[in-house]
């Protein structure tokens, strides 16, 4: 859910933006993370950890921690609490650890 | 490779008053922030600072105005997007940015990579819907609900503003415990909880939080005065998020890979470069300030910045008959801000810095 009215901050969004998230249609807008703009949608799992596959969501928001790894556009481990949402980017909630081509 | 004279790791607070700092005595400064946004932690700062020249101003405000003294310098360059990876021996900085791994060559180096929030081990911390407060903060400051309704564990400053700005933004605190038998933070900041109908109960943890995938309560219990659970003090707490906000750790990884001198000193959050009254660090031309040579608040860190940022220009010969004067006065201003019964703290830290380092530091 997003905020509209706050005693004190105004928010400056930006344009909207839709983007993918495990093939799903999602609005967000660009001054907005993924991260922010999918728990906006009340998604809050991201990934699964590694070994345990144990569900995860993001925990710092200041792309500290790796909490918040998912898939963007084939490439994993991105940490999409510090990635700005773009025009038809393709994010997916990542199993394991990834693999990383070069 | 990229030469630049001062090289400023972090743009939070400390770093942006560093380069405002090193650029007005005429350095060419290079700043590199890892998020694509300057400014730090300040930035999601709604609360009225006390203190100094900023007093009355809200954090985000001070932050913007930070921006603005950067952006009238043409002598500053700045990489957002670019997270420093590593210091090597010969002096070189290796950033990645615009997906390239490049090579800085700085003659002076201003760590000025701030802290990280604090874990907490509990089961279920993994859960989605577990967030460090600063990470509420974050979300409210883009206009996006954290939650419907947040247990925050700590009560020291940042568990009371940060719950104070979640109920501004139409989030239910459930209420605010505390380990200690005491609030941590300031009382004005504790009383406007009060004020709002907030419980902030003491002497309690958190047992465990439970939910389907995702956070949807919490058992908290009481302690006694050996921090031992009261049995059947067990309280069941509804919410759909648990901010923890149990101290910060310095960021100090890339001071160690400088090779600077470190000790952890508890007063200070954990282990910090040893700094001198210019905050240079052991290793020449290395400097750092903020949070990372010691956990304390945004306006001691801009001081700190800006005296790291004189001292570096002044070291590549800059201004150098007008540094002395200039150091001297912001050391005066962080003593004064130092001086209350708050900073105690950290005035025995700093002691006990100096006395590792064998140095005076401010
Ligand atoms: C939730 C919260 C609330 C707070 N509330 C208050 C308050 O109300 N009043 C107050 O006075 N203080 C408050 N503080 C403390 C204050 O924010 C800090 O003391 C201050 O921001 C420290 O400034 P800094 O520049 O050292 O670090 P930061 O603000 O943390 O900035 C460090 C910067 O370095 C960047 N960085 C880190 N590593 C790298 C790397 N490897 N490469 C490139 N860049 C990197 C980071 O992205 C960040 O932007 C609060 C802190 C938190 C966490
Ligand atoms: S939530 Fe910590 S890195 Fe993204």
């Amino acid at each position: 859910m997003r905020i509209e009215e706050h005693p004190i901050l105004k928010f400056d969004r930006g344009k909207k933006i839709t983007f993918y998230y495990n093939g799903e249609k999602i609005e967000g807008y660009e001054n907005e993370t993924v991260a922010e703009a999918l728990h906006a949608a009340g998604i809050r799992r991201l990934g699964y950890s590694p070994e345990l596959h144990r569900p995860r969501g993001l925990f710092c928001a200041i792309g500290n921690c790796s909490s918040c790894f998912m898939t963007v556009n084939g490439e994993p481990n991105v940490r999409v609490c510090v990635l700005k949402c773009a025009e038809g980017m393709q994010v997916e909630e990542q199993q394991s650890k990834g693999v990383v081509k070069i | 490779m990229k030469d630049i004279e001062v090289l400023i790791i972090g743009g939070g607070p400390a770093g942006l008053c560093a380069a405002s700092a090193a650029a007005s005595m005429g350095a060419k400064v290079l700043i590199c922030e890892r998020n694509q946004d300057l400014g730090g932690q300040l930035m999601i700062q709604t609360g009225k600072f006390f203190g100094n020249k900023h007093a009355g101003m809200r954090g985000f405000q001070i932050g913007a105005e930070l921006l603005q003294e950067i952006a009238a310098y043409p002598q500053i360059e700045v990489w957002t997007g670019a997270t420093v990876l590593g210091i090597y021996e010969d002096g070189v900085v290796t950033c990645l940015y615009q997906g390239e791994h490049q090579k800085i060559k700085p003659a002076k180096i201003i760590i000025a990579t701030g802290a990280s929030e604090n874990f907490l081990s509990f089961p279920g911390n993994d859960l989605p819907g577990v967030y460090a407060a600063g990470a509420a903060e974050t979300l409210v400051h883009a206009g996006v609900k954290p939650a419907e309704r947040v247990l925050m564990v700590g009560a020291g400053n940042i568990g009371l503003t940060v719950s104070y700005q979640l109920k501004q933004s139409g989030v239910d605190v459930a209420a605010v415990i505390e380990v200690m038998p005491q609030i941590g933070g300031y009382l004005v900041h504790a009383s406007k909880l009060q004020r709002c109908g907030i419980p902030i109960k003491t002497s309690m943890t958190i047992a465990e939080a439970y939910g389907n995938g995702k956070v949807e309560g919490a058992k908290i219990v009481k302690l006694d005065e050996n921090r031992q659970v009261i049995p059947g003090s067990e309280e069941d707490i509804v919410c759909d998020a648990i901010c923890l906000s149990v101290g910060l750790s310095p960021l100090a990884e890339l001071c160690w890979l400088a090779g600077c001198k470190m000790a952890c000193i508890r007063e200070l959050g954990g282990c910090v470069p040893l700094v001198d009254q210019t905050m240079e660090t052991t290793v020449s031309g290395v400097y750092a300030a903020g949070d990372v040579s010691g956990l304390e608040e945004a306006t001691t860190a801009m001081l700190e910045g800006r005296l790291a940022g004189i001292s570096a220009a002044a070291a590549l010969g800059y201004k150098v008959d007008q540094a002395a004067e200039m150091q001297e006065a912001c050391r005066r201003e962080l003593k004064t801000l130092r001086s209350g019964p708050m900073s105690e703290k950290i005035r025995h830290g700093l002691e006990k810095m100096a006395a590792k380092r064998g140095a005076v530091v401010c």
